[in-house]
């Protein structure tokens, strides 16, 4: 809500600067977001009028005038604005003046004439863009006059951002009824008296449907002249406000919308058949509006019609047909209560706003309809003359006002400071609420204006906002102690995040939106029915919902290899969605939160030491090791769409799989311009998150025997097997098998491969016998040749 | 015995002029080896006369002696030489940088998160948590925002679209972090009715307080220099039987000293407008020194708790009162840190990230 200072202060004038007006404003919780001059500074400018234009002798383009500033002696100013004239009414700024842009006007000659002064442009004053030519003033301007006083530039525009609760703001009025009950001065709210009929002519309304639309005020204004001009007082009031002037009945309907918030409509009168009926839309109705937009109606939609078709979207925009023109000369003129719930959201979904749909969907005083019909009749006739005929009203249910309690006791105890019921009652009158006092209890009866009354809490709120919120204490809480439960089976999520930092990982965060292709090259879902999609993205390049965090962390490569990052490590924790009926706790979606990281370019640093070995997937596989040790993982091939087929697993923490890992699928490493494929990974947070709390096993105090065992088999054989095959055999004397050496090339046969295991044995209770060693390696062998074709490397 | 002197200063003059270990031995055989000369002039003890083999053998043994320190005191020198030489070697260049991994980091605003969760957590602060795709109900509805309240125009909303095409009517991406709220206390209540205790252990006289902060990423269809359509909030809700709003006024204001580490900053509270709390207030923030001298900043919406949300949820608004707020911790990282653009934090341009490692 824009308006102007010299406005407000017409209606109540405390006495405080614009600044602490600003101020005060802000702290009742109109929050001023703006504040600015509606000129800047200068002087020394005043009305002037055009005596005479005579060619400059030496320059096409200039003009010499002679002209009148109110001084008694024309002034010789030379001009170069194309639109000058004689007889013209025009800003002239006189030698001193120091006009915006620190321009100073002195007496000078122009081409060798004298000039005294320079008549103003818009841009000049900095009163507008316009530098086309003179600003030019009404012909009933004063000669002589300041501009400053003329124009009223001495005044500041507000703009307030108003909270939805407090629509009895959206008008000069209501803003004037606010600072007068914080200030305590007073208001002269504008005085509007009933304009008696001087014609007969009215037109009946009916309330079709009254829970919407309980009150309606109409009256036929015949013989206006709507192209009489509006005065300048109401235009420049309107700009201030940020409304655009056009015509004199629009401009009065705006203006005494702004004034008293009331929106009124006017329609041309001769354009209505019959009744005027507040209804709901009829099926498929449809209605151009005065936008120009045609729209089909839902039937919630409240409309205002007549006994033949619809006339306007009652409270939001009126229709193209009814509306009035430069040639209407009757209208029928509406001020109308319409039910906030009525309106609300109704604008919003045509895809459009507007100060009336604003003003009803918020609540417009019901208390207020009539005298707004006749404050704008009143300036109608003034301005475009007419007769006015007898205002038709029709009646319903208003809002009920029922009368709020409030207790001193409760509004101490949620405000946490005491304030005494004489004090509340202090803050009641100041806010002109009515109300009823029995000790410390009072019972409120909430003014029209006001919808935001319903609950002792609102009465709080109004107690807190002019008490002030600064002069509430702000002590210490005090609270009963607990310690807050930590559960050492749960790892805090920063920890986590911090050891991946620490093994050279940079956490990054990505938009949970992403590209359709993502979906398809990353997650291999092309499927509509599984895509998420929104249904109202930004870009299309942020269209769905993402199942996996890969797309984000291979678009930061990308974008780090441009910038010449050679070496980029990346983790995210994110959530990724996708569809699932047994969704939760959001039925349809699952939403769990992920891990997902990304390893590219060298193995270790670039570094005087060497390593310029890449990294690969046994350097990221022991990162997650090491992230999740000492729990063990079982790693199984997997077939993944973002995944290069032969270097991608599953990872399995106590037989369930938690994540996977791979080198990215060169496919996508050649589309995504990576010069090589990166690493990735993803794990379920909250399966990383879980760790065993430590359990003592006894330390043997026996000595540990070590073999070593070389076997060869098949090329193909995954390491796992062969160590299920272990498990499977472990006698209790095998502690550990570690795996030391992996051998292909001469001795071993084609397709073979030779594995060289250390095998450490051990018993809590003695030490062990060569002999049980030896059968225990004995058996071992058998099984892996039994079970594995193996043989003892020679 | 001049001869004895001369075998000592021999023997002296000799290792002395040997700096090889191997020669050394050597010359050590030259005279107390086997046929050494000092071994031999012992071994002809024997043949002197009685009367003087006391005095012989005591000279000789002394020269020996003499040889033999000499010797190792030659041994020393040498050894201590090739370590010295070793040493020297082997020094390296310490100015060389070390061979470690990189160190990664977290990210700006997770920094700032854990440090609210943990400040947060030293009065008792659960950490809470919720979905980010979240039902209409539980983003407004509970919220006490029924469908078409006017405050819903306040909040971007992104919507879904189902598989047909249509857009879902139950279901948007969470505009904030509220929705944590409505959720925790309902199951809060659930937990604890009808006043049980969750083991069975008897009567709970009363619920116990709710003390939750709820930081997560929220949605909202909003992209400039200062918006970006993701981004982070941090809610916090207290619940009990006395909680007021002075008591809101003073965990913010302790929070935002503890938070930025200074006393040298002004909050303040403004009246303003949620569906979900009442009184709501804005908060603003004022440093009294550095770049953003004097500015009031807007920093946090917060409010008590409406009475409906407290009763949508099963509490008893006459017994219980409490509060919330939101923190935006982009906003509070980039005061911070001095960071000028939002958006730098969704661009994982690592030169950027790395200053917060």
């Amino acid at each position: 809500m824009k308006f102007s200072e010299s406005w407000l202060r017409n209606l109540v004038n405390p006495a405080l600067s614009s600044a602490e007006l600003s101020h005060l404003l802000t702290m009742a919780g109109l929050e001023v977001e703006d504040m600015r001059p509606v000129a800047p500074a200068f002087g020394q400018v005043v009305v002037a009028q055009v005596l005479e234009v005579v060619k400059h002798p030496d320059a096409d383009r200039l003009n010499v005038c002679q002209v009148d500033i109110g001084s008694g002696t024309p002034q010789q100013i030379v001009c170069g604005a194309p639109n000058v004239a004689a007889g013209l009414k025009v800003p002239c700024a006189l030698p001193g003046a120091e006009l915006p842009g620190d321009f100073k006007i002195k007496v000078a000659k122009v081409r060798g004439i004298e000039s005294s002064g320079m008549l103003c442009s818009a841009k000049e004053l900095g009163l507008a863009e316009d530098a086309s030519g003179l600003h030019l003033l009404p012909a009933d301007a004063p000669v002589g006059q300041a501009i400053r006083q003329y124009l009223e530039l001495d005044d500041t525009v507000f703009e307030i951002k108003l909270t939805p609760n407090r629509a009895d703001c959206l008008s000069l009025q209501g803003i004037a009824r606010e600072v007068g009950a914080i200030t305590g001065a007073a208001t002269a709210l504008p005085h509007v008296a009933a304009v008696p009929a001087s014609i007969a002519a009215t037109r009946p309304v009916v309330l079709d449907a009254p829970a919407a639309c309980p009150l309606y005020y109409g009256r036929v204004i015949a013989g206006v002249n709507a192209r009489a001009a509006t005065p300048e007082w109401m235009v420049r009031r309107l700009e201030r406000s940020g409304i655009r002037a056009i015509s004199a009945l629009v401009d009065i309907t705006n203006y005494v919308m702004l004034e008293l918030g009331q929106p009124l409509h006017a329609f041309d009168n001769t354009k209505l058949e019959g009744a005027v009926r507040a209804r709901l839309a009829l099926p498929d109705e449809q209605l151009l509006l005065l936008n120009e937009q045609k729209i089909a109606v839902d039937r919630d939609v409240l409309m205002i019609a007549d006994d033949a078709k619809a006339l306007a979207m009652a409270g939001i925009m009126g229709g193209e047909e009814s509306g009035i023109t430069l040639d209407t000369t009757e209208l029928f003129l509406e001020s109308a209560f319409f039910a906030p719930k009525a309106i609300a959201g109704r604008a919003r979904r045509y895809g459009f706003a507007s100060d009336a749909s604003h003003r009803f969907e918020r609540g417009v005083d019901f208390g207020g309809t009539a005298r707004a019909i006749e404050r704008a009749t009143q300036l109608i006739l003034d301005i475009c003359g007419g007769q006015a005929g007898p205002v038709v009203e029709a009646r319903a249910e208003l809002p009920a006002r029922p009368p709020v309690r409030l207790r001193t006791a409760r509004a101490e105890k949620v405000l946490g400071v005491p304030l005494g019921a004489a004090r509340i009652a202090g803050i009641f009158s100041g806010l002109a609420l009515q109300f009823t006092q029995d000790g410390d209890d009072f019972l409120v009866t909430p003014p029209s204006w006001r919808f935001d009354m319903e609950i002792e809490e609102d009465l709080i709120e109004e107690i807190a906002r002019l008490v002030g919120y600064d002069n509430i204490p702000a002590p210490a809480p005090r609270a009963r102690m607990a310690m807050l439960r930590q559960p050492e089976a749960q790892r805090p999520a920063y920890r986590i995040r911090q050891m991946l930092a620490d093994r050279g990982y940079q956490e990054v965060v990505n938009y949970a939106f992403v590209d359709t292709a993502w979906e398809a090259d990353f997650a291999g879902k092309t499927d509509e029915a599984e895509l998420i999609r929104l249904a109202n993205p930004i870009a299309s390049q942020m269209a769905v919902m993402r199942s996996n965090l890969f797309g984000g962390l291979v678009d930061n490569l990308q974008t780090n290899l441009k910038r010449k990052q050679s070496r980029v490590r990346l983790f995210e924790v994110g959530r990724v969605f996708r569809r699932d009926p047994a969704g939760a706790p959001v039925a349809g979606f699952c939403q769990p939160l992920k891990m997902s990281g990304l390893a590219y370019g060298g193995a270790l640093p670039e570094s005087w030491a060497g390593g310029g070995r890449k990294v690969d997937f046994f350097d990221v596989k022991g990162d997650i090791e090491a992230l999740l040790a000492p729990a063990e993982l079982r790693f199984e091939k997997l077939a993944h769409p973002a995944l290069h087929p032969g270097r991608a697993a599953r990872i399995l923490l106590q037989g369930r799989e938690i994540g996977c890992i791979g080198e990215l699928h060169p496919e996508w490493a050649q589309k995504y311009d990576l010069p090589h494929a990166p690493i990735v990974f993803e794990l379920e947070f909250e399966s990383i998150k879980q760790v065993v709390v430590p359990a003592y096993a006894e330390v043997s105090k026996f000595p540990a025997v070590v073999r070593d065992l070389a076997i060869v088999v098949d090329h193909d054989l995954a390491l796992q097997t062969l160590l299920d095959g272990i498990e499977s055999q472990k006698t209790g004397l095998i502690q550990d098998v570690q795996l030391f050496d992996i051998y292909v090339g001469k001795g071993v046969p084609e397709n073979k491969k030779s594995l060289a295991f250390r095998i450490v044995m051990q018993d809590t209770q003695r030490t062990l016998q060569d002999s049980e060693v030896d059968a225990a390696m004995q058996q071992l062998v058998s099984c892996f040749e039994q079970a594995f074709g193996a043989q003892l490397r020679a | 015995m001049d001869n004895l002197d001369q075998i000592v200063s021999e023997a002296q003059a000799a290792f002395a002029a040997i700096s090889d270990p191997d020669a050394l031995e050597q010359a050590k055989a030259r005279f107390l080896g086997k046929s050494g000369q000092i071994t031999e002039l012992l071994k002809g003890l024997g043949k002197l006369p009685p009367e003087e083999k006391k005095t012989a053998g005591a000279a000789i043994n002394v020269a020996k002696t003499t040889v033999e320190n000499a010797l190792n005191a030659r041994r020393e020198a040498i050894r201590k030489a090739a370590l010295d030489a070793r040493l020297a070697e082997e020094a390296l260049d310490v100015t060389l940088p070390g061979r470690a991994e990189a160190r990664g980091g977290l990210h700006p605003v997770t920094r700032t998160l854990e440090r609210i969760e943990s400040l947060f957590a030293s009065i008792g602060f659960e950490v809470a948590d919720g979905p980010e795709i979240e039902e209409d109900f539980h983003n407004f509805t509970a919220l006490n925002t029924p469908e078409d309240h006017p405050a819903r125009s306040m909040h971007d909303t992104f919507y879904l679209q189902n598989p047909d095409g249509s857009v879902a009517d139950k279901v948007l991406l969470r505009t904030h972090t509220s929705p944590i709220q409505a959720r925790y206390m309902q199951a809060h209540v659930a937990r604890y009715t009808p006043g049980v205790l969750p083991d069975g252990r008897g009567q709970l006289e009363k619920m116990p307080e709710i003390r939750i902060i709820a930081p997560g990423r929220v949605y909202r269809v909003d992209s400039d220099a200062t918006h970006s359509p993701m981004f982070h909030q941090v809610e916090g809700l207290w619940v009990g039987e006395n909680v007021s709003f002075a008591d809101l006024k003073g965990v913010i204001a302790d929070f935002l000293k503890s938070f930025f580490e200074t006393d040298d900053l002004t909050v303040r509270f403004r009246p303003s407008f949620f569906p979900f709390t009442e009184p709501s207030a804005e908060i603003d923030v004022a440093f009294m020194s550095g770049a953003l001298k004097g500015r009031w900043l807007e920093i946090a919406g917060c409010g008590m708790v409406h009475p409906n949300v407290l009763k949508i949820a099963g509490i008893d608004p006459e017994k219980y009162t409490g509060f919330a707020f939101g923190f935006g911790p982009d906003r509070l990282t980039m005061l911070r840190y001095g960071v000028n653009d939002l958006r730098l934090f969704f661009e994982g341009d690592l030169r950027f990230l790395r200053q917060f490692a």
